[in-house]
């Protein structure tokens, strides 16, 4: 008895506006509002809700006996808050039927985890939270976005707690091998791989309505004929796709609604395979080997590589100029900018500004809103520049104003470390115009010169490290010496 | 006195200087009562009319006219006219838009074979496609034809484009011409000049009567690379508009840093790898300063590439092609406009820098150099100089504030009424002979 595990990606960027040079500064708001929810709304009217339906009577037709997975990104999560909350009922309505598993990914679909393991950590239990929340499903198996997938990464998922993830079936790391198997990682074996059979998936999400291919028209009894052709031995076929091949990739008119409707009662009858979710299959079949995949792989254009996001000059930094804000942003918690920063993450954001121009290049141009990718990365890197701002300003203004307060909140914990600022502080607050702080701050520099000559001693060494051009801590130092 | 002028763009359909220029010249030369009759390529409909409605410039359409031919007329049009050769190879051209290269075709061998019995109409686009070669020799046709029906005094071509209708107007008509330098092949390919345009723009230097450049550094490549004798040019500097009265205080700077652009066509000539190079170098110093790229042009994509590479884009921005009011709010909210051309014939971009009130660094190889006392003068090549001023300026108060208040004194001085007044001395002893 063999597995078909259907998994199907469902994602939508928050896509940026055309924000100016003169904008930089004067606007702050990022995001075309406009384009996303009528972008959203046609998807859900082409794709979301009409394949949704015929998951739905397919579940209610067979049962237990047909199974498929989703993972929804949490900026789609967002913009069906947002926009179609129909959207978000009917998916809802599948979680309930106990026949679908959703995944964890990272919340924007992000290339977080090429660059930043905390940012990664972050997005990834955030999305686990909402899904949760949503779906009432506690996220078992991961993918990582585009299913962007090496062995350190996979490393990463695993000490999550994740139990398998999937990725993509790439000729040149399975070699000779078949993807119809598990594998596992190759540095943590506890982590299962299920990798997918691009030639079955693509059959059904790329070339399902080109006259020009030799199998056009594909039926199911085709297909069905192709599966019953895989070597007997062969365990788990994987059939990922994006969900949006049903209705905008491939348009109703082609009969790719009709196909799947079809699909799963022909394989229960005609051939030896099962449906089962990801955990399934990889409850159920044992690991052939690891995989060695020491460069990342993805499931994107020929190459099955990263050349889609990065690569190229444009992409690559505005990808550095990004992540290198990763250490302000840790002490920021400013709600907006915390938003702006996950949505400025999304990997379609890069996958724009790439200069592939072959046949690759074709779909990527389609779904291109700009005219070029300069102009993409000119759009890009303007909204940053004025994020950036903001996020500079925060971080200055939060030093000045806030550390005084937060040492009245958390005075155990931080108090030590941060004795030697304290002595700064109050001239600095002094300064920053509010005089209305002096008194508080005066009252703090009472308690802290008791407990800074109690522990003076100790923290000499630290003390004189830091200390600034400031005479008033000089003075107070040099006193207690004595 | 008339004057049939022939150019090839006019405000607001410009893609670089010359159609500023032209728009200057004929509304400067209304006011002499000078009677103009500007021939373009194609009228959009949407081009600035003239001020003043007592002397006026018509705009002529050339797409507008038609011309018969049948079989006989044909060959005593031809007859009455010889025209240059070009060869059948591609041309680049002055524009850097894309182009393909593409056969030009010998007019008159074509419509000797054929004869038509219905009057055609040519379309011209008017703009710099890839057919430019066929264009040029066509609206030389057309001019040919205008030459033969209206009724002038002289006849004034502006830049190579146009040089061979000027020429074909002069065989038509007799009246002299007047072939005007607004820029050479050599300003605009370097040394990798296209053979063709040289060629056309030497032939027309040599069928006309009097020569004008728009300054003396162009006045010498004509004299050293084209092989026309100096008392043949004239040098007349161009000016600059005094400008519509800009609502300045409607132009807010939003960005807190200090903005350093650039402002013009993305190509070789203009010098933008000089900018971006001094750019790097300010920014290694000074990281509080914007820099502005604003233009369009063929390097424009490497230049994005170079800003990427060297890791400056979050303070290095890129506007694309700005359009009218938005250029004066560029320049308005700079603090320094930087001009690093490797040649240029004048440049009229920093004049309009300085009459925003914006200091302007300018390339020691440019016409208006010759003009300018209050701007500070760079080789283009010398990065290192560039970074060193722009610093400078935009750190020494005193400094800009001086450029600023002299350099505007200057600019206000400079006006197309002078630049006509002289071409219609130039007209006037031109007639005399």
């Amino acid at each position: 008895m063999r597995a078909i595990c259907f998994y199907f990606q469902v994602h939508q960027p928050f896509r940026l506006r055309r924000y100016r040079f003169f904008d930089i500064s004067n606007d702050h708001h990022y995001f075309d509002d406009y384009a996303n929810r009528s972008i959203l709304r046609k998807v859900a009217e082409k794709c979301y809700l009409p394949m949704n339906n015929v998951l739905l009577d397919l579940i209610k037709e067979y049962g237990a006996n047909f199974k498929v997975s989703f993972s929804i990104s949490g900026t789609a999560l967002d913009q069906f808050e947002l926009y179609a909350p129909d959207v978000l009922k009917s998916f809802q309505k599948l979680a309930n039927t106990g026949s679908v598993e959703f995944l964890a990914e990272t919340y924007s679909h992000s290339l977080s985890a090429l660059k930043d393991k905390n940012e990664f950590t972050r997005q990834v239990t955030q999305q686990a939270e909402k899904i949760n929340k949503l779906f009432g499903q506690k996220p078992k198996t991961f993918r990582n976005t585009e299913l962007i997938y090496s062995d350190a990464i996979g490393e990463m998922v695993a000490n999550l707690g994740f139990e398998q993830m999937l990725t993509e079936g790439a000729k040149h790391i399975l070699g000779w091998r078949s993807s119809n198997f598990l594998y596992c990682n190759a540095i943590n074996p506890k982590l299962k791989l299920l990798l997918k059979n691009y030639q079955l998936s693509d059959d059904i999400a790329f070339r399902f309505s080109n006259q020009a291919w030799s199998s056009f028209p594909l039926t199911t009894d085709k297909y069905i004929d192709w599966l019953n052709n895989i070597n007997p031995k062969e365990e788990v076929v994987n059939l990922f796709m994006d969900y949006e091949t049903f209705g905008e990739h491939q348009w109703a008119d082609s009969g790719i609604f009709e196909f799947m409707r079809h699909l799963p009662g022909k394989v229960l009858s005609n051939t030896n395979f099962k449906f089962k979710t990801p955990s399934e299959v990889a409850a159920g079949l044992q690991p052939v080997s690891p995989i060695h995949v020491p460069f990342p792989i993805s499931w994107a254009d020929e190459e099955r590589d990263l050349t889609a996001w990065l690569g190229n000059e444009l992409q690559n930094d505005a990808f550095e100029k990004l992540y290198s804000l990763s250490e302000l942003i840790k002490d920021c918690d400013d709600e907006n900018l915390l938003k702006d920063w996950k949505y400025l993450q999304t990997s379609d954001h890069f996958y724009y500004m790439c200069t592939k121009w072959f046949s690759d290049g074709d779909v990527h141009k389609y779904f291109n809103p700009y005219d070029s990718p300069y102009e993409a990365f000119i759009n890009f890197m303007n909204i940053l520049s004025d994020f950036i701002e903001r996020l500079e300003n925060y971080s200055s203004n939060k030093k000045n104003v806030d550390k005084p307060l937060n040492k009245l909140e958390n005075k155990e914990k931080k108090l030590p470390l941060k004795k030697v600022k304290k002595t700064k502080e109050p001239k600095k607050v002094v300064k920053a115009k509010s005089t209305a702080k002096k008194s508080v701050v005066e009252k703090k520099q009472a308690v802290k010169k008791v407990a800074i000559k109690k522990k003076l001693e100790v923290k000499k060494v630290a003390a004189k490290k830091t200390s600034t051009k400031t005479n008033s801590s000089s003075i107070t130092k040099s006193k207690k010496k004595k | 006195m008339k004057v049939l002028m022939f150019g090839w763009e006019f405000p607001p359909h410009i893609s670089g200087g010359l159609g500023t220029a032209c728009y200057g010249l004929t509304t400067g030369l209304a006011k002499q009562k000078v009677d103009v009759l500007f021939v373009l390529p194609r009228l959009f409909g949407d081009e600035e009319k003239s001020k003043n409605g007592e002397h006026d410039f018509r705009l002529k359409n050339a797409s507008d006219v038609t011309i018969n031919f049948t079989g006989t007329n044909t060959e005593e049009f031809w007859k009455k006219i010889s025209f240059m050769e070009v060869d059948s190879v591609l041309i680049p051209y002055m524009n850097p838009q894309e182009y393909y290269n593409i056969l030009s075709k010998e007019f008159g061998e074509k419509f000797q074979r054929k004869s038509y019995i219905f009057s055609e109409r040519f379309e011209f686009t008017g703009k710099y496609g890839n057919n430019l070669m066929d264009e040029v020799m066509r609206y030389a046709l057309v001019a040919a034809k205008i030459a033969d029906s209206e009724t002038f005094d002289l006849i004034h071509a502006h830049d190579w484009l146009t040089y061979p209708a000027g020429i074909a107007a002069k065989e038509v008509s007799g009246k002299p011409l007047i072939v005007h330098v607004h820029a050479t092949e050599f300003d605009r390919s370097g040394e990798n000049i296209n053979q063709y345009v040289y060629d056309i723009e030497r032939k027309g230097m040599e069928a006309a009567d009097k020569v004008i450049t728009v300054s003396s550094f162009t006045k010498n490549i004509v004299v050293n690379r084209y092989g026309i004798p100096p008392e043949k040019i004239e040098v007349v500097h161009n000016a600059v508009d005094i400008g519509k009265e800009k609502c300045y205080d409607t132009y807010k700077k939003h960005v807190k840093e200090k903005v350093v652009t650039f402002l013009g066509r993305v190509t070789f000539q203009k010098g933008p790898d000089y900018f971006v190079e001094s750019a790097y170098k300010v920014l290694q110093y000074d990281s509080n300063v914007r820099f502005v790229m604003a233009g369009k042009g063929d390097m424009l994509y490497r230049m994005i590439r170079r800003v990427a590479q060297l890791g400056i884009s979050t303070k290095f921005h890129f506007t694309g092609f700005l359009e009218g009011n938005e250029v004066d709010e560029l320049l308005y909210i700079s603090d320094v406009y930087v001009m690093p051309s490797v040649s240029e014939p004048f440049g009229i971009s920093p004049l309009e820098a300085i009459r925003s009130n914006t200091p302007v660094i300018i390339s020691k190889q440019s016409g208006v150099a010759e003009v300018l006392r209050h701007a500070i003068k760079v080789d283009f090549w010398d990065v290192d100089a560039l970074a060193n001023y722009i610093y400078g300026l935009l750190h020494y108060d005193a400094l800009s504030k001086m450029f600023i208040k002299y350099g505007k004194e200057e600019v206000d001085n400079l006006l197309w009424d002078d630049v006509a007044r002289k071409v219609n001395t130039i007209y006037q002893e031109i007639l005399v002979k």
